[in-house]
């Protein structure tokens, strides 16, 4: 027996290896996979955010406390404003399906508008506190609070960044395999984003204030 | 503060250091003639094509390596110094560095053997064998792949910018709070290890999520998880451990980062800081991190024994589940770091029975080699002889951690030179000794080339014989009541057991001499050492079943599983790799592309930046790293398909090739 020996179970597979000749179905399903472990990372990430808010959250160090600070009503609008962003990429990921250019343009627009009221709110309510001196160097509370909400609201920056390349590729491409893939990835991303602040909200802000 | 140069300025620079300036500009003249004889071979082009924009796992495996190397050249240079500074400075002589300096020299050494001599030595191994092993043609995001390596190169080439621009941290490799706060470390030294190891923590966690994806989603067909090699798995628990682990050391040093640079109150001692909530985040990072440097070096040795001993492993499944059981109570342990904290007996009972509990499953692991070796005809070769090695040496290692995991008598040890010996023992007995067991095992199939075996076992007995007498007096003088760190001490009956530790470093340096001679004496003599065979070790697994090097494209068709040990079956059952009755097609590759590169190389000016505050420079490099990705991203002409023509004239000669032997 050599190695020029043909065993024909060799040639019978009719299944190509992955890397070969990808189909775009077999790219789509290992890139989200991919996506979706990142995911898990930032998961991990926020966890230890906030184990360290746990920690720390209520090391006032003679400063001004949740209760005093926060602003229930106000961060409950937040909320629903960023909820409702998450409502709206719903539609872009239907109007994608459906191959319907010009309304997932539409309902992009409309989902980056709502993020982006999200992020305004976030920088007003961030300025008032430093204008009230409860800044992040004020104590550890305010230290950890200011980076927990501050990184999601730094990915939330992101997602709005991500929107505008995607808006971008899909004025220019329209809705190809690429850009399908892509829009599903930022998808997971701004769903996965309201997932986190719910834990925000309760932790932070409800927990906080009581 | 200047706005062109932030807080860089001339006298930042130690030019009133020979010892310093003698590094750099031996350094700085061997990049120089590196370059130069690139230039006189007219090599650039090639360079830039076959290596600096591969995407390729196989070159970026041999770039991870060569990082590695490189960079343990100047971590042992490190740990020379500070064996020469031990056994000389007994009082009153000071020796001749002075604190400053030798503190800089012990967190560089800590942080770049561990950040930038096993990480990329451990991710270079499973970038050169993880996707042969499985049957795929690469990774599962290529890209991702350059630009993880692009990143570790990065964090390596600031670490090394800070001997010549300013310093490095004074506090230790872990940076321990309150010393590497502001007030204490007002220097640049902590944040260059702040900005260094954030920007190669993100490439290895990129390498996480995309070696995951790969073993999950690309094993050749009938290649089930149980049918995996076990080099396989222990690199998918690496990668488990390393998503799961390395985000929390990036948070942590972030929020360091944010205390020196916005003045938060995480750790520091006033504002309600927690300096004991830094120790606990990073040992929550930092002890899973040990499993993922050696992990893949039990797949290492799992792959050698077998091969060598020419059986199959002993044990498969026992195997499998030992790694998926240190993999869980790798995130358990890590207060066994800090007993002294005084958590108190019951949290420190808990964190001691868990950290002895992993002895169970390493035991496991060490029966299994022995039996595999047990009535097998096992063959001596240079890889085999480290794997030898390191049982022994990791089985000491092993006891005296367990000895360690006592609280009571963690509490008289803490800190002191035993529990130095001990990682070393581990580490050195277990990371080094696989790195090395695995290049010398994988260099063949990485370049073609065979290494020389006379100069590769010199390396083994130089390493072994040198480690032995480097660390063991090192045990004795933990009992004798030196601590680790000092500059220098009063107590006369340490000086033999250093001098001795320092006679023990000489003999590993001869070691490591001896592994550079093997590297370029094989490579001078390529003609001789060629591997035309591609399985010049009679292998198991499928890496053993293509060319040497392989092809880019690795297999022209796809292997089919039946087994462990998928090769070994194939050869058993008199068959091979393939020659097809169907013509050959086409393969569909991506493309080379310089995105990685010049990421990772504006990632190096956002770091240097970062440290000396030069926003302009911040800016200027954040930016270019987005405009790189977005034009990487709007590319679409990212693939290509290799000729079906090219890909027989490929397998012929292969099978030309391995028809001789």
């Amino acid at each position: 027996m050599t190695l020029l020996d043909l065993p024909e179970a060799h040639s019978l597979h009719a299944k190509q290896h992955p890397a070969a000749h990808e189909g775009d179905a077999e790219l789509t399903e290992k890139t989200v996979f991919g996506f979706w472990l990142y995911l898990m990372s930032d998961v991990v990430l926020f966890a230890t955010l906030f184990a360290v808010f746990a920690v720390v959250g209520r090391n006032y160090a003679g400063g001004p406390t949740g209760q005093e600070l926060f602003d229930l009503p106000y961060v409950l609008i937040e909320t629903a404003v960023l909820l409702a962003s998450s409502v709206a990429f719903g539609f872009v990921t239907l109007a994608a399906q459906d191959n319907r250019k010009q309304a997932t343009l539409l309902w992009m627009a409309l989902t980056f508008a709502i993020g982006a009221v999200f992020i305004v709110m976030e920088v007003y309510e961030f300025h008032h506190l430093i204008q009230e001196g409860a800044g992040p160097d004020r104590s550890a509370f305010l230290s950890a609070y200011f980076t927990l909400v501050g990184t999601h609201g730094l990915h939330v920056f992101t997602g709005l960044f991500w929107m505008i390349i995607s808006g971008i590729q899909l004025a220019r491409d329209g809705l190809a395999a690429t850009v399908q893939r892509r829009l599903g990835l930022l998808g997971l991303f701004w769903h996965f984003l309201d997932v986190i602040w719910i834990v925000v909200f309760t932790e932070v802000y409800l927990i906080g204030v009581l | 503060m200047n706005l062109l140069l932030g807080k860089l300025t001339l006298d930042q620079i130690p030019y009133q250091e020979p010892i310093i300036m003698g590094a750099v500009g031996g350094g700085a003249l061997l990049v120089l003639a590196v370059a130069a004889a690139i230039t006189y071979y007219g090599r650039w082009t090639w360079l830039w094509s076959e290596y600096l924009t591969s995407v390729d796992h196989k070159k970026i495996g041999i770039m991870y390596v060569l990082l590695g190397l490189v960079m343990l050249l100047r971590g042992f240079t490190d740990a020379v110094m500070m064996r020469i500074q031990q056994s000389m400075s007994l009082d009153p002589n000071p020796g001749y560095l002075p604190p400053h300096h030798y503190d800089q020299v012990f967190s560089a050494h800590g942080v770049i053997m561990i950040f930038f001599v096993a990480m990329p030595l451990v991710v270079g191994l499973m970038n050169i064998a993880v996707p042969l092993q499985i049957g795929a043609r690469d990774v599962a995001f290529p890209f991702l792949n350059s630009l993880s390596f692009w990143l570790t190169f990065s964090g390596a080439m600031l670490i090394n910018a800070s001997l010549v621009f300013g310093e490095f941290a004074k506090t230790g490799w872990a940076a321990y709070p309150p010393l590497s706060e502001l007030s204490f470390s007002p220097d640049v030294g902590v944040d260059y290890y702040i900005w260094g190891l954030q920007i190669s923590g993100i490439g290895t966690l990129l390498t996480g999520v995309n070696f995951l994806a790969t073993i999950l989603r690309m094993r050749a067909p009938g290649m089930n998880m149980m049918r995996m090699p076990i080099f396989v798995w222990t690199a998918f628990c690496t990668n488990v451990l390393i998503v799961a682990a390395f985000p929390i050391l990036t948070v942590t040093l972030a929020l360091l980062g944010l205390d020196r640079y916005i003045g938060t109150h995480f750790f520091t001692n006033d504002g309600g800081g927690e300096q004991m909530m830094y120790v606990n985040l990073f040992w929550a990072w930092g002890h899973p991190e040990v499993y993922i440097l050696v992990l893949p070096a039990f797949g290492v040795f799992s792959e050698v024994v077998a091969t060598f001993s020419g059986k199959p492993i002993f044990g498969y499944k026992s195997m499998v589940w030992a790694t998926v059981a240190i993999t869980f109570f790798s995130f358990v342990v890590w207060l066994h770091h800090f007993f002294t904290m005084g958590a108190g007996a019951n949290v420190n009972a808990f964190f001691g029975i868990a950290t002895m509990i992993i002895a169970v499953p390493t035991g496991v692991k060490m029966f299994n080699w022995l039996f595999t070796m047990f009535r097998g005809r096992v063959r001596f070769s240079v890889p085999m002889l480290w794997s030898i090695g390191f049982i022994i040496t990791f089985t000491i290692g092993g006891m005296t951690g367990v000895l360690l995991a006592m609280p009571g008598a963690d509490f008289v040890l803490h800190n002191s030179l035993f529990l130095i010996a001990h990682f070393h023992n581990t580490i050195i007995g277990g990371v080094v000794f696989g790195m090395f067991a695995g290049i010398n095992y994988w260099f063949p199939k990485a370049t073609g080339i065979r290494l020389s075996e006379p100069l590769g076992r010199a390396s083994f007995w130089c390493w072994l014989v040198g480690f032995y007498v480097a660390f063991m007096p090192l045990y004795v003088l933990g009992f004798m009541g030196m601590t680790r760190r000092l500059n220098h001490y009063p107590n006369p009956e340490w000086q033999p057991w250093l001098i001795l530790a320092a006679v023990g470093v000489a003999i590993i340096a001869v070691g490591i001499l001896c592994t550079v001679l093997q590297i370029v004496y094989s490579i001078w003599k390529h003609e001789e050492l060629r591997d035309t065979t591609g399985d010049p070790w009679d292998g198991r697994t499928l890496e053993w079943a293509t060319s040497s090097p392989p092809p880019i494209y690795n297999f022209a068709e796809t292997p089919q599983v039946t087994e462990i040990d998928a090769w070994a079956n194939m050869k058993a059952n008199g068959g091979g790799m393939f020659v097809r009755s169907t013509p050959y097609e086409g393969i569909h590759m991506p493309k080379n592309t310089p995105a990685g590169l010049l990421m990772g190389l504006f990632s190096i000016g956002l770091g240097f930046g970062l440290v000396w505050h030069i926003w302009w420079m911040v800016g200027v490099s954040a930016i270019a790293m987005i405009a790189a990705l977005l034009v990487r991203l709007f590319d679409d002409d990212i693939a290509y398909i290799i000729p079906a023509d090219e890909v027989k004239d490929t397998e012929m000669r292969r099978l030309a090739g391995a028809g001789q032997s």
